[in-house]
């Protein structure tokens, strides 16, 4: 039997959809399966939703110091309800817009559930019931879901992982927050803005651990100035779920083991790869716990198979998967015999990743501990928001960009900023660090005047002595 | 004081080269004129000698070392009245000094990039090379200079081949010492069995067919680099002839027999030299080198004659070749030819020459067409000489000796007219070739 594809893809998230998109520009014939939403986590219940949640509690925030603004705002309040609604309808609008994607480039889309029969087919269980579909390339971007705790599984009633904070019934009183990488500290500054009283537990020393210790020690002081509560170094032991309130056993940085009561829990440890009963194990692809292992260029090691995204090892991160996705169909349609097109491998150092609580946190390459842990000769810049007129402007002078460098080369090792809009600025250090540049063109590069990016030129002074507004 | 040895340029245009072998060791005394070393550049081995007396106290770049660059101290010596203990721990000054102040490296790996550029030369070949734009991320850039690599000897790896950091840390370390580019700032790649064949190989390499890889010698990279540049950039028009050699061929016997007692021995292809170089006197538009928005227009005909040698391929010139009689080319052709062989010819012997000639006619190819030689405009390709059926000016068949010639022609500098007029008047020459040698 002939295939009926040239490319499968299983799983529509931005790493799935991404790479179907490609496939069939580069002329593969492509389908595409999807179990429940167009989009995936990304656009229904991750980065896209939160981000028109936080937006509706930084425009609230803003309400509230009206006065700092000399503007009066009177009896504002928060409508939970009106702010979910408003997060459902920008998913919706992306998902419809990812229909109209896949429609636009002649995607194939299968829905239902897929598991692998064979390297290169596919049976999808699919509300009419089931087919097999084939083809010559597979690329498993099946995704990942939130882990649970040993001793308390999420039920969504009083604990919540992201996809339930994500459409609450109603408003946290008292929250506890357990993990401080991204999803926590985001839903923990939600939270906190919308008027939840939060507490934030991390088992390692310090919260966002993945970043910089010095943007760490920031965010602590900032998010604690803000009222949320912030245990590092700790654990939560026990959870005790009743109708109307959780108690946790929480054992703190000192060995002692408090019971607090909270109204939500909300459980941010990390994720677990959706690979189980797919068919993977039995046509040997290799897992490591639950991921899938892949070369460079998203090869599982079984012919005709590849896997991108957040079902393989991290960073865990939808323009990693979207990346990952462009390359495993590249690559795909290079082994079809389009000489063409050049695959680029991912260079794990120049993955930006961005925290959008209130301040923003985003980073790119190595952090300075890291950097010296590597044997580095470092050169490091901070330059402050306070130094910077478009800052204080905006009545956001809270933050920093901290910049390593190799002092032997001028390499950018790392870029590390914390502060209003960071997240915007990450990606001229990234384009900067894909190019290789050394400091001495980021030092020649004119930035406009007056824009937050004069802040990203001055640290990269500060860090070879040339700072000029410090 | 005790004396550095420093690498020698030895040529103008010389930025490294390899240290392939010592002559000397550590302890040995050696007088001005001794043969301390000989270094190989991209196209030959040289000899080079000592110019003070002494001993050598310490070598400091072992032998088999590439890239060494010009001015790299590669020995220390003690004069006559000197401890050689104590001129063993002279600290050695470095080729170039590192700047702490970064816009100055930054000026310096600019120079680097562009290393011929900074140092204008009559040569014709290197103002041709310099016009290559070498594109490369300004961190290779810099890496390189502070590893002495020449960024040409590079293949970038990066988008529309540029070079980038991964290609210098790969020329670096060179296959043999792959493992160690497996430096901090690379992304783990255990699963990579092969470490030691670099990164472009492994893309083309097929594992199932038996194989082995070696590395490039410098000769095969300027080869390779300098015909890739010529079919790139020059547009090629061929153009054939056949030519009658009977007479060329008698003529040569009486010469030969002439200078027997002198010991000289004239070939075909020595009086095809001097045919060529003729013809290009007659039809300068043919002696000519494109240079962009400029002509130049040679008044001389050095002819760059093709040499094979083991593992790759050398020019010699016979430099005012029509100027010169037969047997003046005969002499210059079997010294230069001999030398070529042994890779001991001087850069200047093989470097410039306004047209090649490249004769397989010994080798029985009947025709072929040649890569012209940047940033010269033509080259002759020639034939074997062989027996075929002949229309004779009166309309007569009958057998005479005849080779075929193509001359390739840079048309962006060349006419086709031009082209002809040249394979025309070469074809004069052949077939009268009293013509040429009175």
């Amino acid at each position: 039997m002939s295939d009926q594809y040239d490319v499968i893809v299983l799983g529509s998230g931005p790493g799935g959809y991404v790479a179907a998109i490609r496939c069939a520009q580069l002329g593969l014939k492509t389908a595409i399966v999807e179990r429940e939403r167009l989009g995936g986590i990304c656009l229904n219940w991750g980065c896209i939703p939160t981000k028109a949640l936080l937006r509706s509690a930084e425009v609230f925030h803003y309400m509230q110091h009206a006065k700092d603004y000399g503007l009066a705002a009177k009896e504002i309040e928060a409508d939970l309800d009106a702010v979910v609604k408003r997060s459902r309808g920008v998913a919706d609008k992306l998902n419809q817009g990812v229909t109209h994607l896949m429609k636009k480039n002649k995607i194939a889309v299968h829905m239902g559930e897929g598991t692998l029969k064979s390297p290169t087919s596919i049976e999808v269980q699919g509300e009419k019931g089931a087919e097999t579909i084939s083809a010559r390339h597979v690329i498993v971007a099946t995704g990942a879901r939130a882990r649970d705790l040993p001793f308390a599984k999420a039920d969504g009633e009083r604990v919540w992982t992201y996809r339930h904070a994500m459409v609450p019934k109603e408003m946290p009183e008292k929250l506890l927050v357990i993990g401080s990488g991204a999803i926590g500290i985001e839903f923990a500054s939600f939270y906190n803005d919308m008027g939840a009283d939060v507490t934030v537990v991390e088992m390692l020393d310090r919260i966002v651990p993945v970043e910089d210790a010095d943007v760490s020690a920031f965010l602590e002081k900032s998010l604690k100035k803000q009222g949320i509560s912030i245990m590092s170094g700790a654990g939560v032991e026990a959870l005790d779920v009743g109708k109307n309130h959780v108690k946790a056993k929480i054992k703190g940085k000192d060995g002692k083991v408090e019971e607090t009561e909270f109204s939500h829990v909300i459980v941010a440890i990390g994720i677990q790869a959706n690979t189980e009963n797919l068919g993977l194990e039995e046509l040997g692809v290799e897992l490591e716990k639950g991921f899938i292992q892949i070369d460079d260029y998203g090869r599982t090691g079984v012919d005709g198979l590849w896997a991108i995204g957040d079902c393989t090892p991290g960073p865990w991160l939808a323009h990693k998967a979207s990346h990952e996705g462009v390359t495993a169909a590249e690559s795909i349609a290079r082994e079809l015999g389009n000489s063409e097109v050049h695959p680029h491998a991912l260079d794990r150092r120049n993955i930006p990743g961005c925290t959008y609580c209130h301040p923003q946190v985003a980073s790119v390459g190595l952090t300075e501990a890291r950097a010296k842990e590597e044997g580095y000769e470092l050169k490091v810049g901070t330059f402050p928001f306070m130094g910077n007129g478009k800052a204080i402007a905006l009545g956001e002078a809270e933050g920093f960009i901290k910049t390593v460098f190799d002092a032997r080369t001028g390499e950018l090792l790392g870029a590390h900023m914390i502060g209003a809009e960071v997240t915007e600025l990450i990606q001229g250090y990234v384009v900067g660090k894909t190019l290789e540049t050394t400091e001495a063109e980021l030092m020649n590069t004119i930035f406009p005047h007056p824009t937050l990016s004069e802040m990203m030129h001055e640290s990269v002074l500060s860090a070879y002595g040339k700072v000029i507004h410090m | 004081m005790p004396i550095e040895i420093k690498m020698p340029a030895l040529s103008p245009t010389m930025e490294e080269g390899k240290l392939a072998k010592w002559l000397v060791k550590e302890g040995d005394s050696v007088s001005a004129g001794d043969i301390l070393a000989e270094v190989e550049t991209d196209k030959a081995t040289m000899e080079f000698e000592a110019v003070d007396e002494g001993t050598v106290a310490r070598i400091t770049v072992e032998e088999g070392t590439e890239h060494v660059l010009v001015g790299t101290t590669i020995a220390v010596i003690a004069g006559e009245d000197e401890d050689p203990e104590e001129a063993k721990s002279l600290e050695i000054s470095e080729p170039a000094p590192q700047s702490p102040e970064p816009q100055k490296a930054e000026e310096k790996a600019a120079d680097a990039a562009a290393p011929v550029e900074a140092e204008p030369s009559p040569e014709p070949v290197a103002r041709s090379e310099s016009e290559e734009r070498i594109i490369a991320s300004p961190l290779a850039r810099r890496l390189a200079k502070e590893k002495g690599i020449d960024l040409a000897t590079v293949s970038g790896s990066g988008p529309h081949g540029r070079i980038v950091k991964a290609d210098i840390d790969s020329a670096k370390h060179g296959p043999e010492k792959a493992d160690a580019a497996k430096s901090a700032g690379k992304a783990p790649d255990a699963a990579a069995p092969k470490i030691e064949i670099a990164q472009d190989t492994k893309a083309l390499l097929d594992e199932r067919v038996p194989h082995t890889v070696e590395k490039l010698s410098g000769m095969r990279k300027t080869i390779a680099r300098r015909l890739a540049q010529s079919m790139q950039q020059a547009p090629h028009i061929y153009l054939t002839v056949d030519i009658q050699l009977d007479k060329l061929l008698a003529l040569r016997s009486e010469i030969n027999a002439s200078l027997e007692p002198q010991g000289i021995k004239v070939s075909v292809n020595d009086m095809l030299i001097k045919a060529l170089a003729r013809a290009l006197i007659d039809v300068p538009e043919c002696n000519v080198t494109f240079a962009g928005d400029e002509l130049i227009r040679y008044s001389r005909a050095d002819i760059s004659v093709a040499v094979s040698i083991p593992n790759g391929l050398i020019t010699p010139i016979v430099s005012d070749a029509s100027g010169r009689t037969v047997s003046s080319i005969a002499a210059a052709m079997k010294d230069l030819g001999q030398r070529a062989k042994e890779g001991k010819l001087q850069p200047d012997e093989y470097q410039g020459g306004t047209a090649s000639i490249s004769n397989m006619g010994m080798m029985g190819i009947k025709q072929f067409t040649a890569v012209i030689n940047p940033p010269q405009s033509t080259i002759l390709a020639i034939g074997a000489g062989e027996k075929r059926p002949w229309v004779m000016p009166d309309g007569d068949l009958s057998v005479a000796t005849v080779m075929t010639a193509t001359g390739s022609f840079d048309h962006r500098a060349v006419d086709g007219a031009d082209g002809a007029r040249l394979m025309a008047a070469f074809r004069n020459y052949v077939e009268a070739p009293l013509g040429m040698v009175v």
